[in-house]
């Protein structure tokens, strides 16, 4: 039994396996050269998206249907003593309310192996806790509903403030007390000994704030029964985890759970998992004995399906002159709210892994908090690790006297260091990420200019980089994937994988196409359903184009081979001499001999040739990570503390390009989020008074508009031609993406204003607090001793 | 950074908006309770929240008479009454642009505007810029820069991408991050979209259809 916080979190579950693992390997040899995969194409779906014809999960009307609606608690704690529904259930057009005590709805939900909870609880652990739910024949009523049930809460004193939860005084949010088992350790090499060798020793803290998803389309799903089977269609990034959680949940067969999600807007890490809203929508679909649509309010989404936790960190770094690390230790502590949820996970692997470092110590410490349970989100602990260890880097850089990105450069590792026996990579474009990135960028030049603008007006530039790498990316077992060609020549992929955005239907039908020599437009794609689609994992971790399209192409060329099979036998030569082309089989020697898939007399007898497609293991004792470099130029107006992002550049190591289009796009995307993590994104909670969140709404919780975002930017894809990692070559690029950009940003700041805000976001407020800091300090050295350098902040 | 950059989408010149209107029912009339121990009746009669009442909405240039609720959004009536789907709702505040729809070639905030207020307007949504089945300019360029991920905000973009056009055809580039300031995408593919909208542009100028 899989439970959903912890599958993507632990380290185990990156490590490669020493041993060849069960499983057929993939035979495929890596392509030589391409015809289409690579290209820059518009997406497969791209017509169904602009005209408004997919069908989100949220468009999805049924004959009959009712809207659903979910009671939450308004208190940060808070124990139910009674529900008086009485009112709401006279308002006409209401057609159902239940709670805890509605039979049939006294059910266990699992947030891990250890911890689970009530589907309605009512010792409520967090603002946004579920209550009660309602059905009513429109969202109206069903929101009038919800205001006329009456709730008796005992309010309980909470803990609001992760960094005062391990108070002897704090509110226990669980019995066992506020720390989420013990405290997560790490250490190789002698620390105290790499100190001693250093020739600089540096110590900061840093801390991001809590970032959530705000996924376009709301978290949700309409339900229906066909007597005893449920379909559910779900915004979700995985509708197999869905079909799991939701029968196990309900005590379903999972062959009476159905659950299909062809379009989802949006999801980030927040939906690689079900939420109690599907079982919710599920039971009031049974009992009113109707379809029920329910999506959450935008309000509900920034409470209750997750976060990317906040962290408190600090890092003490040693380095030779020459700029080689001897020493990192790292401290951490975060939380993922009020149920265990991986408040502190892979905060700590760049600095395990990112750099060449013998002697490392990390201890992180996840505590409760009475807030809603985070979700992995886009790169967990990554761009948090990023913010700290990247300024840090830059720290080391200036008391070194070095340029940023020769540090990083002498300190690139060869192997994968963090890992128990230091695997190596298959591929590392780490340094060429760095080498060519700043190129591009014209990063010396950019320095220098800088240095020149100091002196003019209210505007400061600065230029700033990061580098990073994802522990995932690689793929792996299971996907499989049916390829079908009809009598006709027409071609059918069969794939269980949603496509969240990222253009995966796109690259999946471009391999088929690369396969069969015909064009991508033309494959037909049904996926993401569990009732027509087979076995896969959800699409995250940045691993959905490495696992699927090794599975993809092996389907196609099981096709292919059954192609070339049947010409060989009609045509009267040998399958060697056969290649397809154009949707036809030629013969190499004679290309007169040929014959078009539909005249193939074998196909048209069989109706259907189908190619089944398995992902096979990954090479053992092999590390497969995507990395990369950014590199960014920002404006700070000293006057008013705002910070404008002038451009961009990435350098990307993601193996293959698939598709040169959405590559770039999936980039830009990474960047403005980072940027938004850097810069605006904060939850924020009335930590004394409340414990309520304060900014559950787009005005409040600022995210990057196209006003805040350059349109100067650059991706630079780096393709080390990976024949190890899978047979396509392509390892994963959506976390990446955003794993280095806060970090860049903040860099470039320090380096326009000479103050460092370590602190996430970097608000107008902090910088102008800054500098009147440093203007302090500055004007006190200025009476007892001559001016210095810069002050650091 | 400058934040959103929030513009009026809502139109409140028909005299008829919803926060006079909610502060007119009362939140009484909710429950469909206590409505009658109002102490001074308004002039006004006094609608249940539930009782509906007759609009013509002319949407995509076809008339459509039904009956609404007076507090139901435009965007509600868009997408379950007459099946629009095209029209998304992102957070139902006027806050991220998912809904926006052209009313009278203006870009507005369907969530916002409530379709008793639409009455007599002309309204588009993004079903309304095909050609039957080909797309319209903007659409097209949309697909051509890549100009979304998982498409959900999409179909708000190209209305406010339109609106946009329709009132200046010739958009720079800072008009243009300015113009679609007020649509947000998650994904952060922003600066496709800068690409698609001057894109549009020259494609209207082609002579594309809007």
């Amino acid at each position: 039994m899989k439970f959903p916080a912890t599958a993507l979190y632990s380290v185990a579950a990156f490590t490669p396996a020493n041993e060849e693992r069960s499983g057929q390997a993939d035979t495929l040899k890596a392509w030589d050269q391409t015809k289409v995969v690579g290209k820059a194409l518009p997406r497969v779906d791209g017509y169904e998206r602009v005209s408004g014809a997919a069908v989100y999960p949220s468009d999805v009307k049924l004959p009959n249907m009712l809207y659903g609606a979910i009671l939450r608690c308004p208190h940060p704690r808070a124990k139910v003593k009674s529900i008086d529904t009485s009112r709401a259930e006279r308002i006409p057009g209401v057609r159902k309310i239940i709670t805890g005590s509605t039979p049939g709805c006294d059910l266990n939900w699992y947030y891990s192996r250890n911890v689970s909870t009530k589907l309605f609880d009512t010792n409520c652990l967090f603002e946004g806790d579920e209550v009660a739910a309602v059905a009513a024949e429109s969202p109206y009523l069903a929101a009038d509903a919800l205001r006329a049930i009456a709730v008796d809460y005992e309010v309980l004193p909470f803990v609001a403030d992760e960094q005062r939860a391990l108070d002897p005084q704090a509110p226990k949010v669980h019995e066992k007390g506020n720390q989420v088992g013990e405290v997560e350790k790490y250490e190789r090499g002698d620390v105290a000994k790499g100190f001693a060798e250093a020739d600089v020793i540096v110590e900061e803290t840093y801390s991001t704030a809590c970032q959530l998803h705000t996924t376009m389309e709301g978290h949700g799903c309409v339900a229906n029964w066909n007597g005893d089977e449920l379909v559910i269609w779900e915004s979700t990034q995985g509708v197999f985890p869905v079909q799991e959680e939701v029968a196990r949940t309900l005590g379903l067969p999972q062959s009476k759970v159905r659950v299909i999600g062809h379009y989802m807007g949006g999801g980030f890490g927040s939906k690689l998992q079900s939420g109690k809203y599907s079982v919710i929508a599920a039971l009031l679909a049974k009992q009113t004995g109707r379809p029920v649509k329910l999506f959450l309010t935008r309000e509900e989404t920034y409470l209750a399906v997750g976060n990317r936790p906040p962290a408190h960190m600090k890092i003490k770094a040693g380095a030779r002159k020459d700029g080689t690390l001897t020493a990192l230790e790292f401290t951490c502590l975060g939380t993922g709210g009020a149920f265990p949820s991986g408040g502190v996970s892979l905060d700590d692997w760049l600095v395990r892994d990112l750099y060449n470092c013998p002697n490392v110590r990390t201890e992180m410490t996840d505590v409760f908090i009475n807030a809603g349970p985070a979700r992995p989100m886009r790169a967990p602990g990554h761009p948090q690790g990023a913010w700290a260890l990247e300024q840090m880097m830059d720290t080391l850089a200036e008391k070194l006297g070095m340029d940023p990105v020769e540090l990083r450069i002498k300190n690139v590792p060869k192997v994968s260091l963090g890992r128990p026996g230091s695997p190596p990579y298959t591929t590392t474009g780490l340094r060429q990420c760095l080498e060519d990135g700043a190129r591009v960028f014209g990063w010396a030049d950019a320095r220098k200019k800088r240095a020149e603008s100091q002196a003019q007006g209210d505007i400061r530039r600065g230029v700033g980089m990061a580098a990073a790498l994802w522990i995932g990316g690689s793929g792996s077992p299971p996907s499989t994937v049916l390829v079908k060609v009809f009598a006709d020549g027409s071609v059918n992929l069969n794939l269980g994988a949603s496509d969240i955005g990222t253009g995966t239907k796109t690259v999946m039908a471009m391999v088929v196409a690369e396969e069969l020599g015909i064009d991508p437009n033309a494959v037909q794609i049904e996926n993401a359903d569990t009732g027509t689609t087979q076995y896969t994992d959800a699409s995250g971790g940045s691993k959905t184009v490495p696992t699927e399209a090794p599975a993809v192409r092996s389907a196609a060329v099981e096709v292919k081979k059954q192609l070339l099979e049947m010409a060989a036998a009609e045509l009267k030569v040998d399958v060697s001499d056969l290649e397809v082309r154009n949707g036809e089989v030629v013969s190499v020697t004679d290309p007169t001999k040929k014959k078009k898939f539909a005249e193939l007399r074998g196909l048209r007898r069989a109706g259907v040739v189908l190619g089944v497609g398995r992902r096979g293991p990954n090479p053992p004792g092999k590390v497969i990570n995507p990395f990369a470099a950014q590199f960014c130029e920002v404006e700070v107006n000293v006057k008013t503390g705002e910070i404008k992002v002038i451009r961009f550049v990435a350098a990307h190591d993601s193996g293959r390009v698939m598709n040169r289009l959405t590559y770039q796009n999936q980039v830009f995307g990474g960047i403005t989020m980072g940027a938004g993590l850097a810069l605006t994104e904060e939850r924020i909670l009335d930590r004394e008074q409340t414990g309520k969140m304060l900014n559950t709404n787009f005005h409040e919780y600022k995210l990057p508009t196209a006003a805040d975002i350059p349109a100067d930017m650059v991706c630079i894809p780096i393709d080390l031609n990976d024949t190890e990692a899978n047979s396509t070559g392509a390892k994963g690029l959506g976390e990446p993406a955003t794993i280095p950009t806060a970090a860049a940003i903040a860099n470039a700041v320090y380096d326009a204003i000479g103050v460092r805000i370590t602190d996430s976001p970097i608000t107008p407020m902090k910088v102008l607090a800054k500098l009147g800091d440093a203007a302090k300090t500055r004007q006190q050295t200025e009476v007892t001793q001559p001016m210095t350098s810069r002050k650091e902040g | 950074m400058s934040g959103h950059k929030d513009k009026p989408k809502c139109n409140h010149q028909s005299g008829f908006t919803r926060r006079g209107f909610l502060s007119t029912v009362s939140a009484g009339a909710v429950v469909g309770s206590a409505v009658a121990q109002s102490p001074t009746a308004p002039a006004a009669p006094v609608l249940e929240a539930s009782e509906t009442v007759p609009v013509k909405l002319l949407v995509n240039g076809r008339e459509h008479r039904l009956l609404v609720e007076p507090r139901w959004s435009l965007l509600h009536v868009l997408r379950e009454k007459l099946g629009l789907t095209g029209t998304k709702q992102g957070c139902g505040h006027g806050e991220c642009g998912a809904c926006t729809v052209l009313i009278d070639d203006e870009p507005r905030y369907a969530c916002l505007t409530l379709a008793v207020e639409a009455e007599g307007r002309k309204i588009t949504t993004v079903e309304g810029l095909m050609n039957g089945e080909e797309l319209g300019p903007v659409q097209q360029a949309f697909v051509e820069h890549d100009a979304f991920q998982c498409g959900y905000c999409t179909p708000g973009q190209i209305m406010a991408a339109e609106g946009l056009l329709r009132a200046n055809p010739h958009p720079t580039l800072e008009q243009i991050r300015e113009g679609m300031s007020g649509n947000l995408c998650r994904c952060g593919t922003y600066a496709h979209i800068f690409q698609a909208v001057a894109k549009a542009s020259e494609l209207k100028q082609k002579g594309g259809r809007s």
